[in-house]
């Protein structure tokens, strides 16, 4: 049987500064080494001072992900060589001289199945290392420190995954849930990174590192079941390594350094007193923890009955369900629900996108109860949109510069309705013995209307000239 | 002029208009340039001293609000980092690293008008106990310039002992304060574990050393501790002492208390001149109203094996950031793989350095971790529940804080198992993250021998009440330099 493991690095993103100096966490907006400190830079005699914030959101991503956590926490050296590691050691966490790391035995369901979280682990993330010149022979490795002590969270799942399509569903699901948290934004790049294990029935253990991307981790999982499967059926044993993830080639090889054999002569850093996380503090988080995805979707469909794959989208994305938890009312939640999905999901379907959109809650607000009372059509209602989203400007506004305002004026209408009447007498003879056609005359007046008329207003209306 | 004064003395002088800093500072510079070629305390003298305590008799003239130092000259050991300057770890691996910013002790005694007169010379890395490890030559002992002087603080001990400034500041590992004030004659203090920052103290065996004064009274290491001790946001094992007065009460004097004798620190080898300078100590502790008793502490005779696991553990972490790609010393990365790069530049750390460092990549590897350095640690705890123990039923620990008279400079250095036994009677409180004091007691055929005492954590103000009560029972010679 095929199993598989992940190792997910998720940096903290929504928190002022890094683990372990005042730097900011979002290293992003700097130039190259402008985000640095002595501490980060680890100069000589500088020392670490531990951003509690971090903890406490780490330890939020353990709860949620129904970890057990322990009462003390503390942090470990992990000694290697690298250059992107200002201090020739990382400081983490592990769990071999008992649980002191922030989280262990989880677990998460990806559908009917089960994924158990190992540990939970909270580190700093390195330096990151930019390559220049073309061949190997004259390539030099820059370094920008400014990603150096970025507070980042690790998470270790048991081999659960039986296939990539296991892998990539609960890659969603937690980047989803690790956004709903409000700790992490993993749409930013880098933001989340992967390492996964991949072994077939009968062979040995082979680890897959440098994935930049979830997208490429399914297809590097793939790609590594294809080819230990393909040794397999011809009996060349399946070695125990390894592998690099060629992002270009899309595919894995294997890595010639000794990795697996170094040593990284762990030990409890002296310079982090245990950290204590007391029945208090479970407390404090837990009062702030949001409500989960699951609960969230569930009280859609209940209590608005939005129908349950609305109810799926609308909760598992976090910019939606905010925009959707501020903008309704018991009475319209369904149609502010109706344009998220249906509309404003495609309008703003990028990263940028939503960055740049101007929409608030209270223009959803506005466009909901505009189309519930009949001021604009849903039409209408989708060309407001695109505008409110492109310009910020009120609704009101918008439909009179654009003139999208339903005609709900009786005496304009019966003027446009008399017209239709004169026009299409055959019609409305046919409506007159058979009452459901009278719906295309209705549509008639939506189209001498450019579609503003009030549709229930225009009916009432036709059936009285009519005489129906 | 009088550069003998205590740093008491000092500020009651400044205060009371008989001497300017301006004066005092460009004295003391003047005997550190007629007397440190043969005693080389120092590493660099600050060339601006002269005019920064002229900028602080300004402020004293114009009635501004003056820092307790009144532009006192103290020297900083080379391992602690001064903003804009030079600091080696009398390394040849830092030799130029210049410091962008201030330690904590450094930045608080700027705030109280000190004047750095220069750096102190050490170990290098403060790995070592009498300086013959530093890569720019050993300090001399100034009661006899043939023998050493201690150490690893061994510039900063002999700077004091020989007036070349009021005060010094070193750093504690093992025995690094204490050591070499015994071997020179000063007071050595060596704080509870957390109660000095070590922000900008470049970290040898983190886990366990302290900054440490050292000067010429014990009330004078009580002055610097009001001013250098505290919560530190930059150093997050710093402790809670607010509201402490080390100074005020310090005459209290030790009717009553109850004094433990360490056993296991009277070794075999004990020079005879130490263990009658214990004898007398323990009278006078008597004498002052104190009653004397054995006590056994019975993890000592692990403490030192301990103590170097340890301190290589560390140690090999702590200095592997010295890889001279962001700062070091003159030499060139082309042509390098990094790994054959950082070995290659590894080569400028001296021999002690390397050996500690070799050590430190064994002891707690895997495979051989359970067997050194696990087991060190089990050492290092029950150390700490004996002593704990131990203090339950006493208010002060004492023991020589050498065993050993100074010795020749080289007649020890090529055996390092000689000089680790050196430390015995140190690196128990720095194991246990107890505060200890070596206090002057007497002199030997010319050399100075010094007296321990310990108390429980946080009792340093306890601690320097029966250090400057032993301190008045003796009138040692003067320093022959």
């Amino acid at each position: 049987m095929t199993k598989m493991g992940l190792e997910i690095h998720c940096q903290l993103t929504n928190i002022e500064s890094k683990l372990f100096c005042p730097c900011k966490a979002n290293y992003r907006e700097f130039e190259i080494n402008e985000n640095i400190c002595p501490i980060c830079m680890g100069l000589p005699g500088s020392l670490p001072r531990l951003n509690q914030e971090a903890v406490k959101k780490a330890t939020m991503i353990a709860m949620a992900l129904n970890c057990s956590t322990p009462e003390k926490i503390a942090f470990f050296r992990k000694n290697y060589f690298y250059p992107d590691l200002p201090k020739n050691f990382q400081l983490t966490q592990l769990n071999i001289y008992g649980d002191t790391s922030i989280g262990s035995s989880g677990s998460i369901m990806v559908g009917d199945k089960k994924i158990r979280i190992t540990r939970i682990q909270l580190e700093e993330d390195p330096g990151r290392l930019i390559y220049e010149g073309s061949s190997s022979k004259n390539q030099i490795t820059l370094v920008d420190y400014n990603r150096a002590g970025t507070p980042l969270v690790e998470i270790v799942t048991e081999p659960d995954f039986e296939n990539p399509k296991q892998v990539r569903e609960f890659l969603n699901i937690l980047s989803d849930l690790l956004e709903n948290l409000g700790v992490s934004d993993p749409s930013l790049e880098g933001a989340m990174r992967a390492d996964a294990n991949v072994s077939i029935e009968g062979g040995n253990k082979v680890e897959i590192k440098n994935i930049n991307s979830f997208h490429d981790l399914e297809k590097a999982v793939h790609f590594e079941i294809t080819r230990q499967e393909s040794l397999h059926s011809r009996d060349i044993p399946i070695v125990q390594e390894t592998r690099h993830w060629d992002d270009k080639r899309k595919i894995t090889i294997s890595s010639r350094s000794k990795e697996e054999e170094l040593d990284y002569r762990y030990f409890l850093e002296g310079d982090i007193p245990w950290v204590k996380i007391d029945q208090s503090t479970h407390e404090e988080l837990k009062s702030k923890m949001p409500e989960s995805i699951s609960s969230k979707k569930e009280r859609y469909v209940t209590k608005y009955g939005i129908p349950s794959q609305v109810a799926d989208v609308l909760s598992s994305d976090k910019f939606y369900s905010d925009l959707f938890e501020e903008s309704h009312t018991e009475s319209n939640a369904k149609e502010i629900a109706n344009i998220i999905t249906t509309d404003l999901m495609g309008l703003v379907d990028t990263r940028e996108k939503r960055e740049s959109a101007k929409i608030t809650s209270s223009h959803l607000k506005d466009l909901a109860d505009s189309i519930q009372s009949g001021k604009i059509s849903r039409n209408s209602a989708k060309n407001a949109l695109h505008e409110i989203v492109k310009t910020g400007k009120e609704l009101s506004q918008i439909i009179s510069e654009l003139d999208l305002g339903n005609v709900s004026d009786e005496s304009e209408l019966i003027k446009v309705i008399q017209e239709v009447i004169s026009e299409e007498s055959q019609a409305v003879e046919q409506a007159k013995s058979n009452p459901q056609t009278i719906n295309f005359l209705v549509g008639k007046v939506m189209q001498k209307t450019k579609g503003k008329a009030d549709p229930k207003l225009t009916l009432d209306l036709l059936k009285k000239e009519v005489g129906i | 002029m009088n550069l003998k004064i205590s740093a008491l003395e000092y500020v009651q002088e400044v205060q009371n208009g008989n001497i300017s800093a301006e004066d005092f500072t460009a004295k003391t510079l003047e005997r550190i340039s007629q007397i440190d070629d043969k005693l080389h305390a120092f590493l660099q003298v600050n060339s601006d001293a002269v005019d920064q305590a002229r900028q602080i008799d300004k402020k004293i003239k114009s009635g501004e609000k003056v820092g307790a130092c009144y532009g006192m000259p103290i020297s900083i050991k080379d391992n602690i980092c001064i903003k804009n300057s030079k600091t080696t770890c009398a390394s040849k691996m830092l030799e130029n690293f210049i410091s962008p910013y201030d330690a904590t002790v450094i930045s608080k005694l700027k705030q109280e008008d000190a004047v750095f007169v220069g750096k102190a010379n050490l170990d290098e890395f403060a790995m070592g106990l009498t300086t013959e490890f530093s890569a720019y030559g050993p300090s001399k002992n100034p009661w006899n310039q043939d023998y050493v002087p201690g150490g690893s603080s061994g510039g900063s001990a002999v700077s004091v002992a020989s007036h070349e400034c009021i005060a010094s500041l070193g750093s504690d590992t093992g025995g690094s304060v204490r050591n070499p004030a015994s071997f020179c004659g000063a007071v050595g203090y060596k704080p509870t574990y957390g109660l000095i920052s070590r922000y900008g103290l470049i970290s040898y065996a983190n886990s366990i050393e302290q900054i440490g004064p050292i000067t010429k009274t014990v009330k004078d290491t009580a002055f610097l501790l009001n001013l250098v001790t505290g919560l530190d946001t930059n150093d997050d094992t710093t402790t809670d002492n607010s509201g402490q007065d080390y100074l005020s009460g310090i005459d209290a004097g030790i009717e009553g208390k109850k004094i433990g004798i360490i056993q296991e620190m009277i070794v075999e080898g004990t020079d005879p001149a130490v263990l009658s300078a214990t004898k007398n100590a323990i009278s006078k502790f008597e004498g002052l109203g104190a009653t004397c008793e054995d006590v056994s502490l019975d993890m000592v005779k692990y403490s030192v094996a301990a103590y170097y696991t340890i301190t290589a553990t560390e140690a090999g972490s702590n200095l592997a950031r010295y890889d001279n790609l962001l700062y070091g010393y003159d030499f060139p990365v082309e042509g390098y793989e990094f790994n054959s790069y950082i070995s290659k530049a590894r080569t400028k750390f001296g021999p002690e350095v390397i050996r500690r460092m070799i050590l430190g990549g064994f002891v707690p590897s895997a495979g051989h971790a359970g067997k050194y350095y696990l087991k060190a640690l089990k050492v290092k705890q029950k150390l700490t529940e004996e002593i704990n123990k131990v203090l339950q039923g006493y208010d002060y620990l004492i023991a020589p804080t050498v065993p050993i008279l100074p010795f020749k400079i080289g007649e020890k250095i090529d055996d390092p198992i000689a000089l680790f036994l050196v430390d015995i009677n140190t690196v128990t409180s720095n194991l246990t993250g107890k505060p200890a004091i070596s206090v002057p007691f007497a002199v030997s055929n010319g050399l100075p021998i010094g007296m321990q005492i310990l108390a429980n954590s946080m009792e340093d103000k306890s601690l320097l009440q029966a250090a400057h009560a032993l301190e008045g029972t003796v009138k040692l010679p003067e320093v022959p330099i």
